[in-house]
């Protein structure tokens, strides 16, 4: 029988070059490559920038005082020189008003995701790593507080503690009950990584159980949490904006975007612009948010990245 | 399939008590003394006090007093709003109205999610698909109370499409504002998640087999491709009933609907405690009953689920 045998190119084909100065790729590496190519990445960057200098250093940004320099013979006028937005309706700068209040969203948003973060991290890295009776418990307690949308758990906390309504209590209530979910993502991450050699290596050189859990588990696990922080932290600026609104948030004289818009609501058929102006500054800013944080999480997930 | 139900039911239990539980605790937090504050400033007669505790059984210890609370949700009664009505009754009057709300926005909701979500994966990259994308991103930034002001400026004051607000009318027909309001702030989630599981669904063996034997697109996109591509929506959907919710709370607030909502948003602002938690505690068995429904759904939907431990 006569075989077929494909002539042999003498051209020789390289298989696998590969070049020994090339820097070693992770994660990270990898997603930094595809993130800095993209230009809404810079652009939801600068924006969380100046949000955040804005909340640092608001003087940057406006020299008109946003409470002391109201008159009221400016109730609700357009923009005027110096004052680039117009005024409100009790005739407070608009521009002003919008820069000082970024600092009580950034406060709340970030406070709350710490603590919101914090209570996750423990609950999922406990539930994962010990597993058994702890996980079952830790984890039906999760379900339960899952069960609650946290606008309208935080609603209530606000509305039974309405004598004590700060920063703090706010970004507690947020917090307190935005935990779930994040758990439920740390909890998973835990249960990879607790399959891995380092750990048995860690136990068997004598490491206690919650040693190798702080020193090599939590470490190891803690990406997917960090990618989610700022999809958290928009969601609890959002959650700020929204109580402050419903009445049970920010007190009134807060400077706050939700106080803001809460108040040019009443004059919203004649001065319009003092309510669009804040909830654009309260849109901009989540949305930066929430870019970065899908931006970030999409560049460290292959799959997401073969889906565009 | 009995035994997934049974299954999810028994799941259910510790999370319906859990949830009631923690939300009365926070009641049993509260400052102040609710039998003194019926009295206003007046000085009540110790006896009528002590008769009062009883009555509503106030003397009791903590758990005692949560198992009245429950016997009487089992039993319809779920206690009286601030200006003494029960709350049963409110619920009567107000809940067809939000029902009607939810309904139509979730059906706005689904419309607008599959719709573009399915033609955004037919045409990936293109500009179709790569607007849809940054439009659902505002969409899902912009938080729903400023949504509700800048529709009722522009479609309700400055171009008259619809009435700013709706009262005491308020049968289908009157719902559209708030309902597409509610629609369009729940609509991008649902939008993404239909179009990355049509990309995914495209990409199968059984699509490509079903193109292979003849099938013209106009068939195997809807309905191939479209049925096995909308279980993450649907599942969505359960998610999307907490954000409903709040959502429904502030929609109906600024547009005036009369639904449970709208009962909630006034509690809020004018501060009333109890009324609040009575409130919250309906919603939240809501939304417990509904992610049970969706669940069992899913199930039904997909075999895999069902059988899985």
């Amino acid at each position: 029988m006569e075989h077929y045998v494909a002539p042999v190119k003498d051209a020789a084909v390289v298989v696998d070059a590969i070049r020994i100065d090339e820097k070693p790729r992770n994660l990270w590496s990898d997603a930094w490559t595809d993130l800095r190519r993209r230009p809404l990445f810079w652009i939801s960057l600068v924006v969380v920038v100046i949000i955040l200098l804005m909340a640092v250093w608001p003087t940057l940004f406006t020299q008109v005082p946003p409470n002391n320099d109201c008159q009221l013979a400016n109730s609700n006028e357009g923009p005027a020189s110096g004052h680039p937005l117009g005024f409100t309706f009790q005739g407070c700068d608009v521009w002003s008003r919008i820069v000082w209040g970024a600092r009580t969203s950034l406060s709340v948003g970030l406070l709350a995701t710490l603590i919101g973060s914090l209570i996750g991290l423990v609950m999922g890295a406990l539930a994962g790593f010990y597993g058994g009776w702890l996980d079952s418990l830790l984890s039906r307690i999760g379900d339960i507080f899952f069960s609650i949308p946290y606008i309208l758990a935080a609603l209530v906390v606000m509305s039974v503690f309405s004598q004590y309504r700060n920063v703090f209590t706010l970004a507690f209530a947020i917090g307190g009950f935005a935990w779930a979910s994040t758990a439920r993502i740390v909890r998973a991450e835990v249960l990879r990584v607790r399959q891995a050699d380092f750990v048995t290596a860690s136990l068997a050189l004598g490491q206690s159980r919650f040693g190798t859990l702080i020193g090599h588990v939590v470490p190891n696990a803690i990406a997917p949490l960090l990618v989610v922080t700022t999809l958290s932290l928009a969601a609890a600026i959002v959650a700020e904006a929204t109580l402050t609104f419903l009445g049970v948030g920010l007190g009134g004289n807060v400077m706050s975007w939700g106080n803001d818009i809460s108040q040019a609501q009443q004059s919203l058929r004649v001065a319009p612009m003092a309510l669009i102006w804040p909830s654009i500054a309260l849109t901009v800013t989540v949305l930066a948010f929430i870019m970065l944080g899908e931006l970030i999480r999409d560049a460290l997930d292959p799959r997401a990245r073969a889906r565009r | 399939m009995l035994g997934y139900i049974l299954r999810r039911l028994v799941q259910v239990i510790p999370v319906f008590f859990g949830a009631t539980l923690l939300i009365y605790a926070m009641v049993f937090a509260m400052p102040g003394d609710p039998i003194a504050a019926l009295f206003g400033d007046k000085q009540p007669n110790p006896a009528l006090l002590a008769q009062l505790r009883a009555q509503y059984h106030l003397d009791e210890p903590f758990f005692v007093q949560y198992f009245y609370y429950i016997k009487g949700i089992f039993q319809g009664d779920m206690g009286v709003t601030f200006s003494g009505q029960p709350v049963s009754e409110v619920l009567a009057r107000t809940l067809p109205v939000t029902m009607r709300l939810a309904v139509m926005a979730i059906a706005i909701e689904f419309v607008l999610a599959i719709s573009i979500g399915t033609v955004s994966a037919l045409r990936k990259g293109g500009i179709f698909d790569n607007v849809s994308l940054v439009v659902a991103l505002v969409f899902i930034a912009v938080p729903i109370f400023v949504l509700s002001f800048i529709a009722q400026y522009f479609l309700a004051v400055q171009w008259g499409w619809f009435k700013p607000t709706v009262g005491a009318n308020n049968d289908w027909g009157d719902l559209w504002l708030p309902a597409l309001v509610l629609g369009f702030s729940l609509y991008a989630t649902s939008m993404r998640l239909m179009r990355g599981s049509m990309l995914d669904t495209l990409n199968q063996d059984w699509v490509r087999t079903a193109y292979s034997k003849g099938l013209p697109r106009r068939r195997v996109i809807p309905v191939h491709a479209l049925r096995n591509s909308l279980i993450p929506v649907i599942t969505n959907s359960a998610t999307n009933f907490g954000i409903l919710l709040v959502g429904a709370t502030v929609t109906e607030g600024i547009f005036n609907v009369p639904g449970v909502g709208n009962t909630l948003f006034h509690a809020t602002q004018k501060h009333e405690g109890p009324t609040i938690v009575s409130f919250v505690t309906v919603f939240v068995i809501i939304y417990v009953i509904v992610n049970l429904v969706v669940d069992l759904l899913y199930g039904l939907l997909d075999p895999r689920i069902r059988y899985a431990k």
